[in-house]
């Protein structure tokens, strides 16, 4: 059944090529080191400007086809000017898209045909953390909540089990629900 | 003991012996008995109530190996002071009891032992105490029954598995009571440091889970580190001159050891002797414990606080002139830390047999039914004055000055709220609003004359002994 619908089904993932880089990565796994770098500057207030430029894998040092910009912020209520999303709501993009990639991706590999993929999330907070108002509250996120709404040919439990794959395979998905070593340093 | 009870005759349905007398402090400890002198001095009629015995937490609560964080020249409580052989040594905890023994020898008012309070809930004339030996009638209460009745443990407790032995510090003595095989001690206060010593000492492999902490070393040029913090003042710092009180009052023990021989006991002592440092205990997900990855960060605020600290012990020496008396300032190594500190711990690998909580203590304050808690059970206090006419603390952590929770801290909070409430049993008004309230309630309830020719304007708080 596989081969007879695998050449119909087209996610827009190059799984024959991720499936030969994880073979040749078996070869030289110190190729498999990525180091992914960004850069922040400082605007104004609560205003920063972040770029995404160049990170290091297989072996050397690579660069995005394009330098990515970001601006972040926070919202008039924080008596700020609101130039661009917190910090926080980029936490929840990179994490729904993270998981919507992982999804696109084995999907592919399942030989599911995706329409339509939309995650809605949430965060929820309680800003006496960050305020430092009560040292019971934990500064991030006390909940995450994702759901996924998604159209394909499949049956909702191939579905399921697809959204199950995406995070277990999900590199923020890991990094918010498991600790991470962070050193800040002063240069 | 029954036979000298006042009985209500008038009230048949409630027919409750009780006593009566001014003042019911709760607790023998050093605050309570602290508390007995000055109430004394004042001529104030009281008892002291004491669950168990005399000095109790310390005899009963506490591990075999503890010695005082304080020197024995620092131990003075109103008019009693260590007069032993040895001013720089540390007390053991029969040493504690013994001197708080002697000190409630010299006490004239009574200690009523074995005698647990069950409730205090306001009554006519000022407050009901029910104990498991009698009632109490008195106007005022004061709360002198410690700050560390109950051990915090955080909630993933619960949720360990069954083969893991699991105990707080107030239960645990010595190393031997643990299984041979892996400790994972979490905290690292005064105590979750000493511990982890000691049962890494014994051979049993210890993992101390290091959140924030305060890092000191036991001595500094050529004097005793408490010797720095009183003679400079900061031990003095009240209540009232402290930017964030509650982050004060919520600020772990700092890491320090009472021993033979004076001897620093910070992280990098124990890296030396092996113990495995990892990052706040933060989750539990299936079997693995999960430990924060923020390690580096809480030993390098340690070491900038440490360093602003002898900073500011430096200043202070140099204003006053003092360079030459003392050895020449020095700084202590950063703290060392793993390359990549571990970030989980797979319980079904065996490696830890017991996991210890040093992760503090709260006050028990289960039999109080007076509205005078927060919402989250904290006594709302200022500087020992309670929200409640007539009702009063001692002991606790920075109450009204750094040092409150100290033995020889007791004695200028004590001066001060005696004062306060002879000020209050003679119906002057004071920093609580109600205060004003008591003089007629004097009158009403007929309590003994005595405290009523006694009583005098309040005392100014500061004014000394």
């Amino acid at each position: 059944m596989q081969t007879a619908t695998s050449i119909q089904v087209d996610n827009g993932v190059n799984v024959a090529a991720l499936l030969g880089a994880r073979e040749a990565l078996a070869q030289a796994p110190e190729a498999a080191r990525f180091t992914w770098r960004a850069r922040c500057d400082w605007v104004n207030g609560t205003h920063s400007h972040a770029t995404i430029d160049s990170y290091h894998g297989l072996g050397e040092e690579q660069r995005h086809k394009t330098r990515f910009t970001f601006d972040a912020d926070h919202p008039e209520v924080f008596a700020s000017e609101d130039h661009g999303p917190t910090p926080v709501e980029y936490v929840l993009v990179g994490l729904a898209s993270c998981l919507t990639a992982g999804i696109a991706a084995v999907a592919q590999h399942r030989d599911i045909q995706l329409r339509s993929v939309v995650a809605t999330l949430e965060g929820s907070m309680d800003i006496q953390g960050i305020l430092g108002m009560d040292s019971d509250v934990r500064n991030g996120f006390e909940d995450v909540r994702v759901r996924f709404e998604i159209d394909a040919d499949a049956t909702r439990e191939e579905i399921e089990a697809l959204v199950a794959q995406s995070q277990k395979r999900s590199a923020v998905y890991d990094l918010l629900t498991n600790p991470t070593n962070v050193t800040v340093s002063v240069a | 003991m029954n036979g000298d009870l006042p009985r209500r005759r008038f009230s048949p349905s409630r027919v409750l012996p009780y006593r009566v007398t001014t003042v019911v402090v709760i607790g023998a400890g050093q605050a309570g008995l602290a508390m007995s002198h000055q109430l004394d001095r004042r001529g104030i009629d009281h008892v002291v109530l004491e669950r168990g015995e005399v000095a109790n937490a310390w005899r009963h609560e506490r591990w075999d190996s503890l010695r005082l964080l304080t020197p024995n020249w620092q131990c003075r409580l109103p008019g009693f002071r260590y007069a032993g052989p040895d001013p720089d040594g540390f007390m053991t905890m029969p040493e504690v009891v013994d001197f708080l023994h002697g000190y409630a020898r010299k006490l004239s008012a009574p200690i009523h032992t074995a005698t647990r309070v069950m409730s205090v809930r306001p009554a006519p004339g000022g407050y009901r105490v029910v104990t498991d030996a009698g009632d109490w009638q008195c106007r005022a209460v004061v709360i002198a029954s410690g700050a560390c009745n109950l051990p915090v443990v955080p909630a993933l407790a619960s949720s360990l598995p069954a083969s893991l032995h699991s105990l707080t510090t107030r239960d645990y003595r010595h190393p031997c009571q643990l299984a041979n095989g892996g400790v994972l001690v979490v905290g690292a206060s005064a105590t979750g440091v000493q511990l982890a010593d000691e049962i890494q000492r014994s051979g049993r492999p210890v993992t101390l889970a290091v959140g924030e902490h305060v890092r000191m070393p036991r001595r500094y040029r050529g004097r005793d580190i408490q010797w720095w913090m009183e003679a400079s003042g900061l031990l003095d710092q009240r209540f009232d001159e402290i930017d964030d009180i509650e982050r004060a009052r919520r600020l772990p023990s700092p890491q320090l050891m009472g021993s033979e021989t004076p001897a620093t006991l910070d992280l990098n002592t124990l890296e030396t002797r092996g113990v495995q440092r990892v990052g706040r205990l933060v989750g539990l997900r299936d079997h693995t414990l999960q430990f924060s990855g923020s390690l580096a960060a809480h030993c390098a605020a340690a070491d900038l606080k440490l360093g602003r600290l002898l900073e500011t012990f430096d200043i202070w020496a140099r204003h006053r002139g003092m360079d030459n008396d003392l050895a020449p300032p020095e700084r202590f190594p950063t703290t060392r830390l793993p390359a990549s500190p571990r970030l989980s711990l797979d319980l079904n690998r065996g490696e830890i047999r017991t996991v210890l909580w040093a992760t503090g203590f709260r006050p028990d304050y289960r039999w109080l039914h007076v509205p005078v808690l927060d919402r989250k059970g904290r006594l709302k206090h200022h500087g020992g004055v309670v929200e409640a006419p007539g009702l009063y603390a001692l002991g606790l952590p920075f109450m009204r000055r750094r040092k409150s929770s100290f033995i020889h801290g007791v004695d200028d909070d004590a001066r001060e709220l005696s004062d306060h409430l002879l000020g209050y049993l003679a119906g002057y008004p004071s920093d609580s609003s109600e205060g004003g309230k008591g003089g007629n309630r004097l009158a009403q309830c007929g309590l003994p004359r005595r405290n009523r020719m006694d009583a005098h304007p309040r005392v100014v708080l500061t004014e000394g002994d």
